[in-house]
């Protein structure tokens, strides 16, 4: 089973839940659980839950290379290519390798086998634990624009009778949908922010079309207006999970440490999150 | 010799358009007989990526062989430099002026790209 914590806006405590959420369930259940941080632009789950580090390797890609020897210049494979990766003039290929989403279409076009696939280096992932929990992350390669095939190989990592927690980016475009894929469940993190609803909305847009169950959880709770939870009301959108503006919650935070841990009393607004998940994916799958 | 030129009109005194992968069409002048035709750009400026490398890829097809144009980034800049074409910087004049200066050698040749890649 996979429950991803995702988010519009950045910032809005996504890897506070996660990490709460991971650490709460493998003490609760005697389970293991496997927390995938698909955040690869800036992987930080291992900063509250300080995992001891097991294995790291480095992730690649692949990539066409063009044996030009072999080429002649039909231009099939620069046709093919919806990225722009490869353009074929009268008597060069060029390849951009910052464009190639690694498809592999090119070599299955190329009519002369004229192009053969190499590595490319994405960036690290790393496998640690802490106690009963599972922590991977990927790490992207400073300079590497594309994350989507990181985050693709840090989920490899799981299997699916795993219980797993997917950390996503912020945002709702192409790494959020990677890390996204294949959930049974979504949990919406925002605040009481004109930001973080008008950064809910275009969420709920996509774990819609995704058609992926899901409910809202709200961070810094006691913040701002009711516009936020009006919406949600709204729009018929549960909110399951409430954490409250609190200046020690921050203090805690910004020294690392797990919010539930310092504060065992906020155990009781994660409790109920485990039942009401399970309900909604089984009443989903019937 | 063929000259296409990045503009933001249909005639030679339109405006030249700074940009080069996302420009809505070029003007293709033709320095031995003084004729010129358009070709259309615009599929590449809606383009999410790679639009300077494919627009590169239509002059070399176009058989153009010198670019007129306000600024290119590295990749178009990769891309016309492997197609053997040459590329002249001007900004703010129209496209005639352009090609005037250009006959008498006043406008730079870029030597590499002068402006960085964008992503969205």
């Amino acid at each position: 089973m996979q429950i991803a914590i995702a988010s519009g806006k950045g910032g809005t405590g996504k890897t506070t839940i996660a990490t709460n959420l991971a650490y709460f369930w493998q003490k609760q259940m005697k389970k293991k659980i496997v927390l995938l941080d698909c955040d690869v632009e800036e992987p930080n789950c291992h900063l509250f839950l300080k995992p001891t580090w097991h294995s790291s390797q480095k992730a690649t890609a692949k990539i066409p290379s063009i044996n030009l020897e072999q080429c002649t210049y039909c231009g099939k494979c620069s046709d093919l290519c919806q990225f722009g990766a490869i353009s074929c003039l009268k008597d060069n290929v060029l390849v951009f390798p910052e464009l190639c989403h690694s498809c592999g279409g090119c070599t299955l076009v190329c009519p002369t086998k004229a192009i053969i696939e190499v590595e490319k280096e994405l960036g690290e992932i790393k496998i640690g634990a802490q106690d009963n929990l599972q922590i991977i992350h990927g790490y992207l390669k400073i300079g590497e624009p594309m994350s989507p095939p990181l985050i693709r190989k840090v989920k490899e990592q799981a299997t699916q009778e795993d219980l797993i927690i997917v950390d996503c980016p912020p945002g709702t475009s192409c790494p959020v949908i990677e890390a996204l894929k294949g959930s049974d469940f979504v949990l919406l993190i925002t605040e009481p922010t004109p930001f973080g609803l008008h950064d809910l909305k275009l969420a709920v847009e996509v774990v819609r079309d995704l058609k992926i169950p899901f409910a809202v959880g709200i961070n810094r709770s006691t913040l701002g207006n009711s516009a936020l939870k009006d919406y949600c009301a709204r729009e018929n959108i549960p909110i399951i999970l409430e954490i409250p503006h609190e200046r020690n919650i921050a203090i805690a935070y910004s020294e690392g440490e797990l919010l539930l841990k310092k504060f065992p009393q906020y155990e009781k607004n994660f409790a109920p999150l485990w039942s009401y998940i399970q309900e909604v994916i089984s009443s989903c799958k019937n | 010799m063929k000259i296409a030129v990045s503009t933001t009109g249909e005639s030679l005194d339109s405006l030249i358009d700074e940009r080069f992968g996302r420009t809505s069409q070029f003007l293709l002048y033709d320095l031995e007989k003084n004729t010129y035709s358009l070709f259309d750009n615009k599929q590449n400026r809606t383009a999410p990526q790679g639009a300077g490398i494919q627009t590169a890829q239509n002059i070399i097809n176009a058989k153009a062989d010198v670019v007129i144009t306000g600024n290119v980034g590295p990749k178009a800049f990769r891309t016309l430099n492997a197609g053997k074409i040459k590329v002249y910087l001007a900004t703010g004049i129209t496209v005639r002026e352009a090609l005037e200066q250009y006959k008498k050698g006043l406008l730079p040749e870029a030597q590499d790209s002068n402006v960085e890649g964008h992503w969205l």
